[in-house]
């Protein structure tokens, strides 16, 4: 009974017309509705810009995934070592989160520009200049942004991991004179690896949104490096071609399952024995 | 003091040295990163402070460039400063009371992230009480399903959303942001996750007690998850003030955007502007972070473990 509202609503508006969503993706248009099989995947598929805005997206949450876990676990563990202010230095990394990311891009365009601070102060170790923005280092600037986003969600997951290992576990450790190393790699990391996959799988999630960032930094059409999956789907949408939208909704759908599965295999492998 | 006890002191004191020396280096290496944390935040909050030929002239020749797209070549250095010459809030004086259109746009924000934070949050409390209180298979398969919808991106969701907005003549109108908003399963994951937490054994006395289901709900469980509403409520708030995606496809005629998307169009010729509407459209999130940052944390937390 508590469930009905809820449920009536993704019902409405995300199981059925998903259902829609993959008829229209067999057929070859609405008003004729033919069944023509896969034909509309494999153009999708074979689509230049869909090709390239998807290894855009590919390459970017390869880089910024592995990246966004890293910093986030060191930065946890840095709060988790003794240092003055610690309350502080949580508000500093977490702030990033709340801040709209329209309100930032103003500044973000002053740091990297052509003439911005990034360049001089890069210009300081003898790197040549270069205009950010409209290179192949866009993607730099865009996992810059990610990340001093993305860091300090990552960074709370992660400590509240560090703080539910327990406590004597650790302090058995020590007696047996483990190194801080295996103490690191042999429990805590092996505590916390449904965790580092949540992150893992948050991160990959969040990187296939990173649209608004690339979108407000430099519009409708950015530097083709930067060309995203979901600019790909904003032009398909302003041309209404509801066959191809479909069908490369129902392959990113497929795709981001697959990824998600696989993690969840990875994990369920590797924490099976501190599994409670 | 006993002669014995000398070599271990020595020791203590170069370990503890060692200690000190690395909290330096882990406090140098914090303050570093909370340096470039904040940095983009502090420099337009102060830069909202500038008067608007201040602006010209430390930015000018940026503005200028992207806005013809061309290379440009331009001598004079990009100034970026963190204290400005002249405080003035001429700015915000320009974008509260000449320039109504941002704060159009503001009130477009507050009209969009409210209700869906309030409604996301009333039907999420229902189904997490359905779905934390009697275990089913069924239900089991509903909730699994809910956390695929969760974790796919724009370019999934957006499809059918834009399908039944078209179906549904809510294309073009508030509706077409607000309901797929509504019903989005993002707050039923967490609450559930909350709700899951309160021991069965408080509801059972309840119910000993002669209290109905909506009495354990309303009365007990509600009660009980007060953080978590908050702490989802603050999330939810952060995520739809800073839409972009749905907007752009299911609103086609930008008087109806968020000040999220309007803002980047701001940069020609009004840039002086921008800094002052960023820092407005940042500060209701500003105000609820420092209120509630200790909620947020806790929500986050709950979070982890996507099977648990």
């Amino acid at each position: 009974m508590f469930l009905l509202p809820s449920l009536i609503g993704v019902l409405l508006f995300f199981a059925a017309p998903f259902v829609v969503v993959i008829f229209y993706s067999l057929i070859d248009n609405p008003i004729r509705m033919n069944f023509v099989g896969l034909k509309n995947f494999v153009n999708v598929w074979n689509n230049a810009a869909f090709k390239q805005a998807g290894i855009n997206t590919l390459k970017f949450s390869m880089v910024a995934v592995p990246l966004a876990v890293v910093l986030s676990l060191f930065l946890a563990a840095v709060m988790e070592s003794r240092i003055p202010g610690k309350s502080y230095f949580r508000t500093f990394f977490l702030s990033p989160l709340m801040v709209p990311i329209a309100s930032v891009v103003l500044i973000w365009q002053v740091l990297f520009n052509y003439n911005g601070l990034v360049n001089d102060f890069l210009a300081g170790f003898g790197i040549a200049k270069t205009d950010f923005l409209k290179s192949d280092k866009a993607m730099v600037v865009i996992i810059a942004l990610f990340l001093w986003k993305n860091l300090g969600y990552n960074m709370i997951l992660f400590m509240a991991a560090l703080a539910s290992i327990p406590k004597d576990l650790l302090e058995v450790a020590a007696l047996e004179h483990a190194s801080k190393y295996q103490i690191f790699w042999y429990i805590k990391v092996r505590y916390m690896s449904s965790t580092i996959l949540f992150v893992a799988i948050m991160s990959l999630i969040n990187s296939f949104k990173v649209f608004r960032e690339v979108y407000l930094m430099t519009g409708d059409h950015p530097y083709e490096t930067l060309y995203m999956l979901q600019h790909f789907m904003n032009n398909t949408f302003a041309s209404l071609d509801y066959q191809k939208l479909s069908a490369a909704a129902i392959i990113m759908f497929i795709v981001v399952s697959a990824l998600v599965f696989v993690m969840l295999k990875v994990e369920n492998r590797f924490g099976r024995d501190v599994e409670g | 003091m006993d002669r014995n006890m000398r070599p271990l002191l020595r020791k203590y004191k170069r370990k503890k040295r060692i200690d000190d020396f690395k909290t330096v280096i882990v406090t140098t290496a914090a303050i570093v990163f909370a340096i470039i944390f904040l940095m983009p935040i502090i420099l337009t909050i102060t830069n909202s402070f500038m008067s608007a030929s201040e602006i010209a002239s430390n930015y000018g020749s940026i503005f200028a460039t992207t806005e013809k797209g061309g290379k440009v070549f331009v001598s004079n250095k990009v100034n970026l400063k963190l204290i400005p010459d002249m405080i003035t809030f001429a700015q915000y004086i320009a974008v509260l009371f000449k320039s109504p259109q941002y704060l159009l746009k503001f009130w477009n924000s507050v009209f969009y992230t409210i209700p869906i934070v309030v409604v996301q949050l009333t039907i999420a409390a229902l189904s997490a009480y359905g779905f934390s209180r009697y275990e089913s298979k069924a239900k089991k398969i509903i909730f699994f399903s809910y956390i695929i919808i969760m974790l796919m991106p724009y370019q999934v969701t957006l499809v059918p959303n834009f399908l039944v907005s078209k179906a549904l003549g809510l294309y073009g109108t508030k509706w077409a942001i607000l309901l797929p908003g509504f019903f989005s399963p993002f707050a039923v994951y967490l609450l559930t996750k909350f709700m899951r937490r309160i021991p069965t054994e408080v509801m059972e006395a309840a119910r000993v007690d002669g209290a109905n289901e909506w009495m354990i709900f309303s009365r007990i469980n509600l009660p009980l998850c007060k953080g978590g509403l908050a702490s989802i409520a603050i999330l939810l708030f952060f995520d739809y003030w800073n839409m972009v995606e749905q907007p752009l496809i299911l609103l086609p005629d930008s008087d109806m955007h968020p000040l999220s998307v309007f803002l980047s169009r701001i940069n020609t010729g009004e840039i002086s502007l921008a800094f002052a509407v960023a820092v407005i459209y940042l500060i209701p999130p500003l105000l609820i972070f420092l209120y509630g940052e200790d909620y947020l944390v806790e929500g986050i937390s709950y979070q982890g473990g996507i099977k648990g």
